[in-house]
């Protein structure tokens, strides 16, 4: 008996908690964060949250930090990096303290962004000097802007691939598993490395989306069709990742597979090739440097595909920077973003392509100027629905799972067919298609 | 625990006054009254925050849609739980445990096994059971790093397998059968140690004049075993089996960080993390961990239903 009363004033209890704990509260809506005007009037303590976790160790951001006070004496800048910067964000918005300025996380809906961020303008006005406008805007507002551009692409060993007797970048996928067999017959490196084991490097082939047909419109169909119909962007690009695995030119075992080597490896030429995106050139050639062998032997090139005899590369913006709704200081935290998207030199020191229109390429992007490479922006007005579907859906393109099912599923781990695997997925995502329309 | 801090927090008034003095003022009588309630704030305002607060939490999350984060949230009823029913796919999952469960036999065996020996005198007893015990105290994120080289194309268990000629080139967490077996053998490796000290304390607790009388009407090892041990550790056996049951059907940390769920061996909870954070279905997640939660709960209940826990008496 008397252990029923506590059970049921412990329940009590909670359930008082709990109507505190899930109160929705009354967010402000609709806020923003105008550019100051003068920056020596500006002031206040602003705290910026990173997943950059190696650039505040090692002083890079506080450097940033005190070239930015030669322009605003009066702010203050204090860095927070998290080590899982998507799952710790996501609890800390569920309180009003994440942060002055943030990276904006997948998880936030995109309808969600007035109730979290301040806005940075309009997109009319911005749009004329930044490119990504729309994957952050509103309702003709936008609430985020990438430091820096991203695009997908094979990073790959040069000297191994001209070794093999490839001098020429591979126009379709059967040349492209052509060449992979030349380096597995002619040298001794791994072809192809999938990084199966830590899972995230396989989500690097979603950005294939709009890099196939050259395609500003991928996204948009994305949600409207099946992405593993044949010939669809998704679906050439997994096909491509199977039949790697299947032809044994990736790593004999997959299930064991080691990021942080994989990059020494590369650059050593122990391993010929991976799909991944620009953001991984410097890293790629800082493990060269650490290795002690030639950086300049570090190759990018594009998805195996042509359209009107060239190659296309579609960029995307890395996280979005925000205000965060309930800072104090929008003004400073506004500044901050501005001068780290334009003069910080974020973007030089990562060999990144830079956000804003019409720079130039960064230096090793020179080959992709010389061979003619078309660089498209995705239009993102389906982005939110595509995200909607997936997560419906339960496929996960921004996840590992569904890839390494397939690799398993190339090496003979799992029973099926290709076919099969890839009907499933697009049934599964226009079953979800049919719900997230409302 | 609870049983008795009531009764001596309410001394029920039909029973006789305890024995203090019957003279003490109201106050004081209050007071004492109330001291053992004081102690108990503590615990208690603990248990309440982190335990029960977060499930009554979880059970309201169960019954909406919430992603997570976004500030609205819909109730949809019983919903998830209609879904996590009717989706095959979700209880598949559940089929892993089975590898876990057959290694939890293993576990316990090897362990019995261990903890008789210790308990009697064997030369390097202690240094045995440090040995035996160390693995638990490990985090299991670094076991899993750990066991991740162990199972390496060429890593330690290659190598060492090599020592005695034997060179397979079998990748150990390349198939759903190999790599579960693999994770499984990581988590017998693990959990050993601490299903071997609680049997050895249990088997310790046994008075030594009963091996001494059993020795003297001549009883081997067996029978001192069967009918001295065994009886007298049967309380913590339940227990041991209690909590490999719930273990196995909640494996984590041990795929979750050397394969991520991937080849097969997603288990139920590593679903329920992906669903929750990689698809940001909180709702339905939380169902499935009430779900989960009922489930042990009524496995638990079966096997305490067929196996009574009875008062065993050794004298």
């Amino acid at each position: 008996m008397n252990r029923r009363t506590v059970l049921a004033t412990a329940a009590a209890t909670a359930a008082l908690l709990l109507a505190a704990c899930t109160g929705t509260g009354g967010t402000s809506k609709g806020a923003d964060a105008k550019a100051p005007d003068d920056p020596s009037k500006v002031s206040g303590t602003i705290t910026v949250l990173t997943q950059r976790t190696d650039l505040v160790q090692d002083g890079t951001m506080e450097k940033y930090a005190a070239e930015f006070n030669k322009t605003y004496p009066g702010v203050k800048v204090e860095f927070q990096a998290l080590t899982n910067y998507e799952a710790e964000v996501k609890i800390r918005m569920n309180t009003e303290n994440y942060g002055d300025v943030l990276m904006i996380p997948a998880v936030i809906k995109k309808a969600d962004y007035p109730k979290f961020f301040a806005s940075l303008g309009t997109v009319a006005e911005r749009s004329k000097k930044y490119r990504f406008t729309d994957f952050t805007a509103v309702d003709g507002k936008v609430y985020g802007q990438s430091p820096i551009g991203v695009m997908p692409g094979f990073v790959y060993n040069k000297r191994v691939w001209r070794e093999a007797g490839i001098t020429e970048w591979p126009t379709t996928p059967d040349e492209f598993l052509a060449g992979l067999k030349a380096i597995k017959d002619k040298t001794d490196a791994i072809p192809y490395y999938t990084n199966f084991a830590a899972g995230w490097p396989l989500t690097s082939w979603t950005y294939v989306n709009g890099s196939v047909h050259c395609d500003t419109q991928a996204t948009t169909k994305l949600a409207e069709g099946d992405p593993w119909a044949e010939g669809a962007e998704l679906g050439v690009g997994d096909t491509l990742l199977y039949e790697i695995v299947r032809r044994g030119l990736a790593e004999k075992d997959p299930t064991t597979t080691n990021w942080e080597e994989s990059k020494p490896r590369l650059a050593k030429g122990e391993i010929a090739t991976q799909w991944l995106g620009t953001w991984a050139i410097i890293q790629f050639q800082d493990a060269a440097r650490q290795a002690g062998v030639n950086p300049d032997d570090i190759g990018f090139m594009p998805f195996p595909a042509q359209a009107d005899g060239r190659f296309c590369a579609a960029l995307s913006p890395d996280y979005n920077q925000a205000v965060n709704i309930h800072s104090e200081h929008k003004e400073a935290a506004r500044a901050w973003i501005d001068w780290f998207t334009d003069k910080s030199g974020y973007v030089e020191d990562n060999l990144a392509l830079s956000p804003l229109q019409n720079a130039p390429l960064p230096e090793v992007l020179k080959p992709y100027e010389d061979a003619g490479v078309k660089l498209i922006e995705l239009d993102d007005a389906a982005g939110a629905q595509v995200k909607e579907i997936d997560a419906q859906s339960e496929v996960g393109i921004y996840a590992p799972d569904y890839r390494q099912d397939l690799v398993d599923l190339a090496r003979g781990a799992r029973q099926g067919s290709l076919d099969g695997f890839l009907d499933d997925l697009g049934e599964k995502w226009t079953a979800a298609q049919a719900n997230a329309g409302s | 625990m609870t049983d008795t801090t009531h009764k001596a927090a309410r001394p029920s008034p039909v029973a006789p006054p305890a024995p203090v003095p019957a003279k003490a003022p109201r106050g004081a009588r209050r007071w004492r009254g109330l001291t053992p309630w004081l102690f108990l704030l503590a615990p208690l305002a603990l248990l309440l925050v982190f335990t029960y607060a977060p499930i009554v939490n979880m059970v309201a999350y169960s019954f909406t849609d919430w992603d997570g984060v976004s500030p609205e949230l819909h109730y949809t009823g019983v919903g998830n739980y209609v879904e996590i029913f009717t989706r095959e796919d979700l209880f598949q999952v559940f089929f892993v445990s089975g590898y876990y469960l057959a290694a939890s036999v293993v576990q316990i065996a090897a362990a019995l096994y261990f903890a008789t020996i210790l308990g009697f005198n064997v030369r390097f007893r202690n240094f045995f059971k440090g040995v035996l015990f160390f693995p638990y105290l490990i985090n299991g994120v670094a076991i899993g790093f750990v066991f991740l080289y162990f199972f390496q194309d060429g890593g330690t268990l290659d190598s060492v397998l090599g020592l005695f000629g034997v060179h397979t080139d079998h990748a150990w967490l390349g198939t759903p059968t190999s790599a579960n077996t693999s994770l499984a053998g990581v988590s017998v490796w693990r959990y050993l140690g601490l299903n071997f000290v609680l049997f050895l304390g249990a088997i310790q607790s046994i008075p030594s004049e009963l091996y001494e009388a059993a020795e003297l009407d001549g009883a081997n090892r067996w029978q001192q075993f069967r009918h001295i041990i065994a009886p007298g550790i049967k309380p913590v056996l339940t227990l041991t089996v209690i909590l490999s049951i719930s273990g196995s059907l909640s494996a984590f940390e041990i795929p979750y960080i050397m394969t991520g769920g991937a080849t097969g061996t997603e288990t139920f909870v590593i679903q329920t993390v992906k669903l929750a954070f990689q698809f940001n279905k909180t709702g339905l997640a939380s169902a499935a961990a009430v779900v989960l939660l009922l489930i042990i709960l009524a496995v638990t209940w079966v096997q305490r239903r067929l196996v009574p826990d009875e008062r065993v008496d050794l004298v």
